[in-house]
């Protein structure tokens, strides 16, 4: 009787364990599955589109410098770049895009920094909630406008104030605009950094008796420093490879000067014009394009990457 | 015991002091009156606004938007929360140590010359800086490489860079929130003694957890516990010695032998 119990009991056991067993089993997920593949499909796309400009460039940057009369040596020495009479220094189209570079940041770090130290230091809610906005918009502004902006406005503005030695295009306007341009970015990203250096850092210094100013510029900041670095050196990379307000308003023709008021033809703007206007198919003035092309994408590159290790080295001081 | 204080000359005093978080009062009617060169220890339950009190001793809830306060914080007979005092002035007088030491991430020399540099220190800053470590019972510890980060030392080491920080700045008073909260005994200890000879010289007001340490450590006591409505008031306050071993209220008597509930 008793052992009937026991062996009913075992009996239920073991269906209740199969039960278990039988949920546990493993079973397709189709919608699962699929959306997994979309997603790598997407990553992979990216990858793709990465390696064949790569290729691209490289195939033919390769044509060009394989050209008769075309050395690397010269091509990055020389400052006469007049592809169709055989000259290919390309240094004055670095330059001026050296040039335009230099104002943006002029522009962009002090103003930019400020604003992130305003905003993350001294600002009440209510003025970061109008002022956040505003750079919002600033950064959304399409950049032919500010290229615009900076023919039309910038321009006129200098002429007014430096005179007639003012060029119509001209190395300064486009820079200062373009520095506008970039400030949102270098304010937000500066401001993230200036944000996760802890509370506990501003209370210290706030406890031996320091001001806001003192606390922010002697303690903050300089907390915060690699990942301003990293602002700035984006900010730089953003301004190398901006193209439309320099092809409005620096200038189309190469030109090495130092001279802010001459116009002078950026390695962006070249690329542009040459890209845009009626040039035949393997002509030095075609293949060239993606030589500088690829200089370009190194140059940028290799700011993202050292901007990026920068931040990385930041987030591990503080978290 | 308040004929006693009163007849002395004191080092805080606050008179009728509420302190509010918007529209939450966490703190209600505080009367305390703190002892010169003593330490007083701010004990009572987690949440019933001893840290609100200690930094409303020294302007630090200014940085809190929602804080305001209703009564009289006097420093030297003066209310410090009157409208033509600078905060940043007050701070330099009242220091602060806080629970989780928080060095700059600067050198252990930068880290004790800051605080007195900004204040306009002229003299020998060397002096200064060997001066207060020795106080802080850090120089043997550090001394042969001063250009190290202040972040590169261990914990213990790292409150007492802070409280040597704390001293380059010649304050008055400094005001401890739960300062050996991440410490290891030994190194409690260590600060204990350390708090025993600064107090010859400075006033100390510490919030601690730990009953123990406060027993120990502490000249005075006042503790602290929270209302029906969650707003802390303060239950008892008097020597230590009394607290521990004969408190007068109900709660404080429950609270230091652990039937707190
Ligand atoms: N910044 C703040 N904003 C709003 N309320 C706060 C703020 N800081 C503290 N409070 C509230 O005030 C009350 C007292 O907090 P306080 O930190 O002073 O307590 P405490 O006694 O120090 O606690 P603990 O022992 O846990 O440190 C709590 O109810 C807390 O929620
Ligand atoms: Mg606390």
């Amino acid at each position: 009787m008793e052992n009937q119990i026991v062996k009913q009991q075992v009996i239920r056991m073991e269906s209740a364990e199969q039960l278990v067993i039988h949920k546990l089993r493993k079973r397709p997920r189709l919608g699962e599955t699929f959306i997994q593949g979309f997603l790598f499909f997407c990553g992979a796309v990216s990858i793709f589109t990465t390696i064949g400009i790569v290729f691209e460039l490289g195939k033919e940057s390769l044509l060009f410098f394989q050209m008769p009369g075309v050395t690397l040596v010269e091509f990055l020495t020389k400052t006469e770049w007049q592809p169709t009479i055989g000259k290919f220094g390309v240094l004055s189209l670095i330059n001026a895009t050296l040039m335009t570079t230099l104002f943006a940041m002029l522009v962009a770090l002090p103003l930019g920094l400020g604003a992130a130290i305003y905003l993350s230091e001294y600002a009440t809610p209510r003025a970061r909630s109008i002022l956040k906005p505003v750079l919002e918009v600033l950064a959304g502004v399409p950049t032919v406008v500010y290229g615009f902006f900076a023919l039309t406005t910038m321009t006129p503005l200098l002429r007014a104030i430096f005179g007639e030695q003012v060029q119509v295009y001209n190395t300064l306007s486009a820079g200062l605009v373009m520095g506008i341009m970039i400030l949102p970015l270098v304010c937000s990203m500066s401001e993230d950094a200036l944000s996760a250096v802890p509370r506990s850092l501003r209370e210290a210094a706030y406890g031996l008796g320091a001001t806001r100013l003192e606390t922010a510029v002697q303690v903050v900041v300089p907390a915060a420093l690699s990942g301003i670095i990293a602002a700035f050196i984006l900010g730089v990379s953003r301004a190398v490879g901006e193209t439309m307000i320099v092809a409005l308003a620096a200038g189309s023709g190469p030109n090495f000067t130092f001279d802010p008021f001459q116009a002078a033809e950026t390695m962006t703007g070249y690329i542009a014009r040459i890209s845009g206007g009626d040039v035949s198919y393997d002509t030095p003035d075609y293949n060239s394009i993606f030589a500088i092309g690829l200089l370009l994408f190194t140059s940028t590159l290799l700011l993202n990457v050292i901007s990026r290790r920068l931040v990385a080295r930041f987030r591990e001081v503080y978290e | 015991m308040t004929e006693t204080l009163e007849k002395q000359h004191l080092a805080i005093e606050t008179r009728d002091m509420h302190l509010f978080y918007g529209h939450f009062r966490a703190v209600k009617d505080v009367d305390l009156q703190v002892i010169p060169q003593k330490i007083t220890a701010i004990i009572g339950p987690s949440g019933c606004g001893k840290s609100t009190v200690l930094r409303s001793f020294n302007r630090m809830n200014d940085f809190v938007p929602s804080f305001h306060m209703e009564g009289e914080v006097l420093f030297h007979g003066q209310n410090i929360y009157a409208t033509d005092v600078d905060p940043v002035m007050v701070r330099q007088r009242i220091g602060m140590v806080f629970q989780k030491p928080n060095p700059f991430p600067k050198s252990i020399y930068d880290n004790v010359a800051w605080g007195a540099r900004i204040n306009g220190f002229k003299e020998n800053m060397d002096d200064l800086v060997e001066q207060t470590l020795r106080q802080a019972a850090l120089w043997d510890e550090v001394k042969d490489d001063l250009r190290k980060s202040g972040l590169s030392l261990s914990g213990g080491q790292q409150q007492r860079l802070c409280i040597a920080r704390a001293l380059a700045v010649k304050p008055e008073i400094i005001l401890m929130d739960e300062p050996c909260s991440a410490l290891d005994p030994i190194a409690t200890l260590k600060i204990e003694d350390l708090m025993r000879e600064l107090s010859e010289q400075y006033t100390i007001i510490i919030v601690t957890h730990n009953m123990q340490q406060a027993a120990r450590a502490s000249d005075h006591t006042a503790f602290f516990t929270m209302d029906e409505d969650r707003a802390g008031i303060m239950v008892e306050y008097g020597e230590t010695n009394q607290i521990f071993t004969n408190p007068r209220d109900k709660r404080t008597e429950d609270y230091i032998t652990g039937r707190f509930g």
